[in-house]
């Protein structure tokens, strides 16, 4: 393609080199998707077979009756870290990788919106993942159970550092999770190729945006729950200890809030390879699009309205029961509609019957399975025979594995290709693919009876003669042959990047975008930025691939020599501006650096070496957020810049704004958490007391709040006049809605020290502790970042041209002053109306 | 001649069934109510959920295999309007509907519904790492790990728990339910013959859970009130 034009080949060889990662170590400091992506799916893969290794090791000890292989205490930490890993450092963070490394490219656009962040998740997740596993190998793993339920997790049950390491781990990987979800929405939604509206987006793209979506609200309750069992670890604040006001159960609500969720933040984006394959294979566009956007939304909807049927042994009230039942088993109408609009695609295509069909089969079969003894369970009354039994055993991975393995591994023969240009072997993959199905069934079909027969979860060893012993036997033969298939695909994906056949450019005749980039991709995707016409992009127009190569549409090259792509309109796909994407950067992993050091210091207990990370971590991600916008490493002002469209940090609507309010949302998901974990100890735990006298004057409370209310409105009107042109007294503004925000965190803080709280005596005062540390950090972030942006306008990186950023603070301004007026109704003026 | 041709099948038969479902904790071989109830309600669930399962399999084959008569636009949409109505939204909600026709009032019939004073029996148990102590309030008799019980009367549980979450259950009389700290939850067992019927923990409570176990031994009523007077006697 470059041999026709000099001028041409000059302008991509600017291309690669600007969107280049650094070489050698440098690399370490890339953060284009293609590289994060594959880095999250490859760390993902190490840690399933880590996963894997442990649950060959219970199927060992399991294999026969009364064996003492393992002893219980290693047992309860092999099970505890097999459920860990594989839920939390295998399947959501690969299919977080898929997403990030995937939605660029069938969006049609270069890279993601906040390419920093998406580096910043991968570290927090790489460092959180491996501090987790070290307590592995030091022997000193968390053992409650991968849903830690308390007392058992607690200080006094679980005296060692074990569920420190899990509390603070997965906290610590969660904020990779958080970034994905936020990344994702706002790429979704904000930097699709021009014209492809909704209506025009891949199915794949509506799953994960579904699923970015769910991670942004259904994250938030486990983090909470997290940081404050840690709290009760650590420093004593009773939230889920009786005797001191709390309630274990609150932690089971709390987890399964987000565990349900979970569920389906696996299975969403699997469901969305599904959708993605079965059309290409079956030759013909989906059936019944529209019906399967729809189902990906009520799915997302009634996941988060079922998480009690974990919980149906608890003991809670039978209206409540039978609703959750209920709910639980509606989840099976819109899944129901997605198999059988898939059904009828295969009815109605003519289907080529290739290896990942063959998974997405497995898929079908297992899925469905798990799906069915999924609806057995949401029935109560049989729920209360099988509850914590080996059938939910084998109901979890026939859902998990069915649900997300299988289409994963569909997922990961079509789009290997892709990745590395080469095909896999057809024939080791098919008998990789027969060895995993046969082991699975043969380990799970059969568990179901010995859970019906009786054998409970989490037993590291049983009884001979209780009709379990052949069962399980076969259980672990089986669990051996699914491990054969496992190392067999393993063998298939390593040889074929040595001996695979060269693969062509749309190996599958798919009609998606990415088969239009060469392979393996290049960092920035696309030469140019087609335009979207319609759906299925590569059938209709399958002169596509040759027309970006040439540089035949949009944004060709790197102008500017800057990073950058197309920002368009949520709903019509219209290009509305230029997004300038960061380069290559060290300070995601700096900070995600410091972070560790935090995590760490936190589990050995040395709290001024964690006050040392938690500075250093807050330097970093200040300099990350001082280098944007028209600072000289981004996109400083000149004189030639594309007005039409406009870059996006000369405008008001742009990505920030809505980063800010995707991440509010899910900061105020955690909010009405701790809200919740106020009203049900106050409502349900045993030994709630209100104190004798109210903790907090309502007079200091007004005077701190009113402080907030003016520094808001202050900083509204800056923003709102600068929108409109208006730089004149910017400056002076903004520092006096610092200067009035740094008084209301002043009033608070010296409230919160002089109250008379017993944060260790009693509950009562352990969550008002929470609340008022929760609206202090707000306090003092939202002014903190006003005198940030105060200095920048001296700087001239604000100003009349450059209205981006105060509207982007705007929303965290108004949150601020929303929790805090909300938290004084719900903390102190509603329990002093209330209670006698 | 005629004992013999039928014994091979019945002696099959019976294999099959002792292999499949009966064992000291099965929950497919009830011996009170509740679990009856529950085990009739898994069978029912199996057989219809099996036919679901075989003919969406059943369906999916065909149709990967099956060349579509034609490619008339019109004719898809038909298709596409019946499997998607048809199968994704009207299958779900007549199954879901039936079965909680069936479940609701199943679930209602286990619950320790208020009976009249004396028709049932009242034992407490505090679970604690990792044993079972029994109490009886009325006689004062105070047992580890075994709980005595007359058979053919409802008997009401009074769960707590000393320190971590343990779960309660008797397969063979009935469902499991939770010791959690701080409150009291009542579980009502019926087992309808005398017998000994083995009981364990079924929430992960520590090291000790797996040989967290009890035993219900279920008196004729006659025998339970002499093995009352032995054990009060024994304590004077």
């Amino acid at each position: 393609m470059t041999d026709r034009d000099p001028d041409f080949s000059d302008r991509v060889t600017r291309l690669e080199r600007v969107w280049a990662n650094l070489p050698g170590l440098g690399t370490l400091a890339a953060v284009n998707h293609t590289t994060v992506g594959l880095r999250f799916m490859v760390t993902g893969a190490a840690f399933f077979l880590v996963g894997g290794l442990l649950a060959m090791l219970m199927r060992t000890q399991l294999a026969l009756p009364e064996q003492d292989i393992i002893s219980p205490e290693i047992y309860g930490q092999l099970f505890t870290m097999h459920g860990t890993v594989m839920m939390f450092l295998f399947a959501i963070p690969i299919l977080e990788g898929l997403g990030l490394y995937m939605i660029p490219k069938l969006i049609g656009a270069r890279d993601l919106v906040f390419p920093r962040i998406s580096a910043f998740g991968y570290y927090c997740y790489l460092f959180g993942g491996l501090i987790i596993l070290s307590s592995l190998f030091l022997g000193i793993a968390p053992d409650a159970g991968w849903f830690m339920y308390t007392p058992l997790s607690g200080e006094e049950f679980s005296p060692g550092p074990g569920s420190d390491f899990w509390l603070l781990g997965i906290t610590f990987v969660e904020i990779s999770a958080m970034a994905a979800g936020i990344e994702l929405t706002v790429s979704i939604l904000r930097e699709r190729a021009n014209g492809m509206s909704l209506s025009r987006m891949p199915l794949f793209c509506w799953y994960i945006l579904a699923m970015a979506l769910m991670i942004v609200f259904g994250f938030p309750p486990l983090i909470l729950a997290s940081v404050l069992l840690e709290v009760e670890r650590a420093a004593g604040l009773p939230f889920f200890d009786v005797a001191g006001g709390g309630d274990p159960v609150l932690w089971q609500h709390l987890f399964w809030l987000f565990g349900h969720p979970e569920v389906y933040i696996i299975f969403l984006p699997a469901a969305g390879i599904v959708s993605t394959l079965i059309p290409v294979f079956a030759q013909r566009p989906i059936v019944g699009y529209r019906w399967i956007v729809l189902s990906i939304i009520l799915t997302g909807f009634i996941s988060f309205g079922l998480w009690v049927h974990h919980m149906f042994t608890v003991g809670i009230p039978l209206l409540a029961q039978a609703f959750f039942s209920v709910a639980s088993m509606l989840v099976a109408v819109p899944t129901g509609i997605q198999i059988f609009a898939w059904l009828a695609t295969l009815w109605t295509g003519r289907v080529i019957f290739s290896l990942p069909m063959l998974w997405i089969f497995g898929f079908l079969v297992v899925f469905v399975g798990g799906g069915l003894t999924g609806v057995m369970l949401a029935l109560v009354p049989f729920n209360w025979q099988v509850h914590d039994t080996h059938f939910v055993v084998a109901h979890l991975h026939y859902v998990l594995v069915g649900g997300m393995l299988f289409p994963l591994m569909a997922g990961l023969y079509y789009w290997l290709p892709l990745l590395t240009g080469r095909m896999p072997s057809e024939s080791l993959g098919r008998l990789g693919f027969w060895l995993f199905f046969i082991g699975f069934n043969a380990t799970f079909l059969l568990m179901h009876l010995t859970g019906l027969r009786g054998m409970p979860r989490r037993v590291y060893s049983y009884e001979a003669g209780l009709g379990w012993d052949w069962l399980n036997l076969l259980s672990s033969v089986g669990g051996f042959i699914l491990a054969a298939g496992v190392a067999v695909i393993i063998i298939d994906v390593i040889l074929h990047l040595r001996y695979g056949r060269r693969a062509p450019r749309n190996p599958w005749r798919a009609d998606t975008l990415e088969w239009a980039l060469d392979k393996p991709p290049p960092t920035y995707n696309f030469v140019s930025l087609p335009t979207f016409r319609t759906r299925h992009p590569l059938w209709e127009h399958p002169e596509l691939p040759e027309s970006i190569a040439s540089g035949q549409h949009a944004l060709a090259g790197a102008e500017h020599d800057r990073r950058e792509t197309y920002g368009s309109d949520a709903v019509t796909g219209k290009v509305r501006e230029v997004f300038h994407l960061p380069s290559n950067s060290w300070l995601p992993l700096l900070a995600a650096l410091s972070l560790a050091v935090v995590c760490v210091a936190l589990l050995v207990r040395t709290y001024d070496v964690a006050l040392v990370g938690v500075v250093a971590a807050a330097v970093f991600l200040l300099r990350w957020g001082w280098v944007n916008g028209a600072h000289p490493g981004m996109a400083p002002l000149s004189n030639d810049e594309p007005t039409d469209p406009p870059l996006h940090s000369r405008t008001t609507d742009g990505p920030g704004l809505w980063g800010m309010v995707v991440t509010l949302m899910a900061n105020g998901t955690l909010y009405l958490c701790l809200i919740f974990g106020w009203v049900y100890l106050w409502t349900v735990a045993p030994e709630w007391v209100f104190p004798e006298d109210p903790r907090l004057p309502l007079s200091g409370m007004l005077v701190s709040g009113g402080l907030l209310v003016i520094a808001a409105l202050l900083q509204h009107r800056a923003a709102k006049r600068l929108a409109a042109g208006n730089a004149a007294g910017l400056q002076a503004r903004l520092w006096q809605a610092a200067g009035l925000g740094a008084a209301h965190f002043a009033v608070l803080l010296w409230l919160t020290l002089e109250a008379p709280l017993e944060p260790t005596g009693n509950s009562h005062d352990a969550v008002l502790l929470m609340l008022l540390i929760y609206l202090l950090f707000h306090g003092a972030l939202a002014a903190l970042l006003t005198a940030m942006q105060a200095l920048r306008v001296a700087r001239g990186y604000i100003g009349v041209r450059l209205p981006y950023e105060p509207v982007v603070l705007r929303p965290l301004w108004i949150y601020t002053t929303g929790i805090f007026w909300l938290g004084v109704v719900i903390f102190i003026l509603l329990p002093a109306g209330w209670a006698p | 001649m005629m004992f013999r041709r039928l014994a091979a099948p019945m002696l099959l038969g019976t294999l099959l069934g002792l292999a499949g479902c009966s064992g000291p904790l099965s929950t497919l071989d009830p011996a009170g109510p509740s679990a009856a109830t529950a085990a009739l309600l898994w069978w029912g669930m199996f057989a219809a959920f099996s036919l679901v399962w075989l003919a969406v399999v059943g369906l999916w084959l065909y149709a990967m295999f099956r060349q579509p008569a034609s490619d008339d636009p019109a004719r898809a949409r038909r298709i596409e309007k019946r499997w998607i109505i048809g199968g994704g939204v009207a299958l779900p909600v007549v199954s879901i509907t039936v079965l909680l026709a069936y479940g609701i009032p199943a679930g209602h019939s286990m619950l320790p519904l208020p009976l009249d004073k004396g028709e049932s029996l009242e034992i407490h148990v505090t679970a604690h790492q990792w044993y079972w102590e029994v109490m009886y309030p009325e006689s004062g008799i105070a047992l580890d790990d075994e709980l005595h019980i007359p058979a053919g009367k409802p008997v009401d549980v009074h769960l707590r728990s000393a320190d971590v979450i343990h779960s309660f259950w008797v397969p063979r009389l009935g469902g499991k339910l939770d010791a959690v700290p701080g409150r009291t939850n009542v579980q009502r067992l019926q087992a309808d013959e005398p017998g000994s019927y083995r009981g364990q923990c079924a929430e992960y409570c520590g090291v000790g859970h797996a040989h967290m176990k009890f035993t219900v031994t279920a008196h004729t009523p006659e025998d339970f009130e002499a093995w009352k007077r032995q054990e009060t006697q024994g304590d004077d």
